[in-house]
């Protein structure tokens, strides 16, 4: 696991752009994906509630890809050169 | 030179949740003739949105639905200006002697309903969820904090152990006596009436008389499926409930038994419902919306023909009302937050959403109605409102 925390852009959905003032792009920094949702809901409050429970669970409607693979585990490290996309699911109606 | 915008003066709103976003029908003069104003958070599904008695001003709505997790958003500013709670409703950690091997604890789902405080605490409100939580506000919904009392009661497990509905076990119809800040009452599908004379440190069941018919006892001391519970608005000793098994009236200054009263009701139409609405002047009188509840519960307008049912005595009679309403093949639903009337002691007007996103209005009591809205997404909950 990284030890130090990496700088990227994130990739959000619209669904995210409420929180995001209408960015598709936004920089975080973490040591892991639950670390770069925590800076980013540092950045814009409440944007990590409505994506991960109090129990730590990613939502069942959030997509969150790493390098391209749909991952649910939080704690995947990231790198310098990792790609982070949180989307939303195709799902409801 | 510019002229300083003037205050306008308020008028009379129906608050309306939907599937799909909240709308303001901001009323004419009737009831009946509004302009719709909206959608506001278009997209998410708004079950709860009610205006601060105390403060008018101040709005909270639930919001929910969609991808995104659920969260509150607050107004104080009637309506203009929105934001969003900087901590809305979430259970913690079981404390560590209630922590069992492997449990997951408790997520909120859904914010479901939400009841301002007693008016000797201003900014106080309350707020029930699925799964099955009380949550407590102190700053006009900006934070929100579990009541341990309800949340992490020794009995929990046992009183909520039943199977859920399809949209999960809510927790609704939260009361609090207007005569005392301490007495609350809360309502649990499924899992029955419960009461606190404390400010919610403790609780009991009170569902003595209410029929369960699903369950392995016919009357419980708890399991039941109240749908809508109300302290009737004009006298506090009395409350009203739609059960899944039929229309209760509760006299507290008697005892602690419901009586079943919608017996009286026309055995073609029976007594199951959601909502329940009292006269805001008139302790006797009482509205439900019947639905269909025979065999696999459709949930529907009985035979597609709807109507409320009006009690004028505290339930021994009932009389139907259907002037201007559908005559046939209107298969709507009305949900429980869906019924409500106006603010008027003598003669209120009557308000209820159906699933097919229309406002059917009740003028004089529910003598005459006429349709307010129509076109909207499918209704969750309608509210009275002065803006």
């Amino acid at each position: 696991m990284s030890s130090s925390p990496v700088s990227l852009v994130v990739q959000v959905g619209s669904i995210l752009h409420g929180y995001t003032g209408g960015s598709a792009q936004v920089p975080a920094r973490g040591c892991t994906l639950d670390g770069l949702l925590r800076d980013l809901d540092r950045q814009h409050p409440g944007l990590r509630f409505r994506l991960v429970d109090e129990l730590g669970r990613l939502r069942p409607h959030i997509n969150v890809f790493l390098d391209g693979e749909r991952v649910r585990d939080l704690d995947r490290p990231l790198v310098a050169s990792s790609r982070v996309a949180i989307l939303g699911a195709l799902s409801g109606g | 030179m510019t002229s300083r915008p003037q205050p306008r003066e308020p008028r009379f709103c129906w608050l309306v949740g939907t599937a799909k976003g909240a709308f303001v029908l901001r009323t004419r003069g009737q009831r009946s003739q509004v302009d719709v104003e909206g959608p506001i958070e278009l997209g998410a599904g708004i079950s709860d949105f009610v205006q601060d008695y105390r403060d008018r001003a101040r709005l909270v709505m639930t919001v929910g639905g969609g991808h995104l997790g659920p969260t509150v958003r607050c107004s104080g500013d009637g309506g203009r200006t929105w934001r969003e709670s900087k901590l809305p409703p979430q259970f913690g950690l079981p404390p560590k002697g209630q922590r069992r091997r492997g449990a997951q604890g408790k997520a909120v789902r859904r914010n479901f309903w939400l009841t301002p405080g007693h008016a000797s605490e201003p900014g106080v409100w309350y707020l029930g969820t699925v799964p099955m939580g009380l949550f407590r506000s102190e700053d006009h919904g900006d934070t929100w904090r579990g009541v341990d009392g309800f949340n992490l009661h020794s009995k929990y497990r046992r009183w909520f152990s039943f199977e859920e509905p399809p949209d999960g076990p809510f927790l609704h119809s939260i009361l609090v006596d207007p005569r005392d800040p301490k007495r609350l009452q809360l309502s649990a599908s499924v899992g029955g009436t419960f009461e606190s004379h404390d400010a919610g440190l403790s609780w009991r069941p009170l569902n003595a008389g209410v029929e369960s018919d699903f369950g392995p006892e016919r009357f419980a001391e708890f399991g039941q499926d109240p749908h809508c519970v109300i302290q009737h608005p004009a006298d506090p000793d009395l409350f009203f409930q739609q059960n899944h098994c039929g229309i209760y009236r509760l006299d507290r200054s008697k005892g602690e038994d419901w009586a079943r009263i919608g017996r009286g009701m026309p055995e073609a139409i029976g007594d199951i419902g959601f909502g329940i609405a009292g006269h805001p002047g008139d302790r006797d009188t009482v509205w439900v919306f019947p639905m269909d509840g025979t065999r696999i519960w459709p949930r529907t307008s009985p035979g597609g023909k709807p109507a409320l049912y009006r009690t004028r005595d505290g339930g021994q009679r009932w009389e139907r009302l259907d002037a201007g309403l559908p005559v046939e093949n209107a298969w709507f639903t009305v949900l429980r937050q869906a019924l409500c009337t106006d603010f008027e002691l003598r003669d209120p007007a009557l308000a209820f959403g159906t699933t097919g996103g229309e406002v059917w209005v009740g003028l004089e009591g529910g003598e005459r109605f006429e349709c307010a809205a129509a076109h909207l997404p499918k209704i969750l909950s309608v509210r009275p409102a002065l803006l």
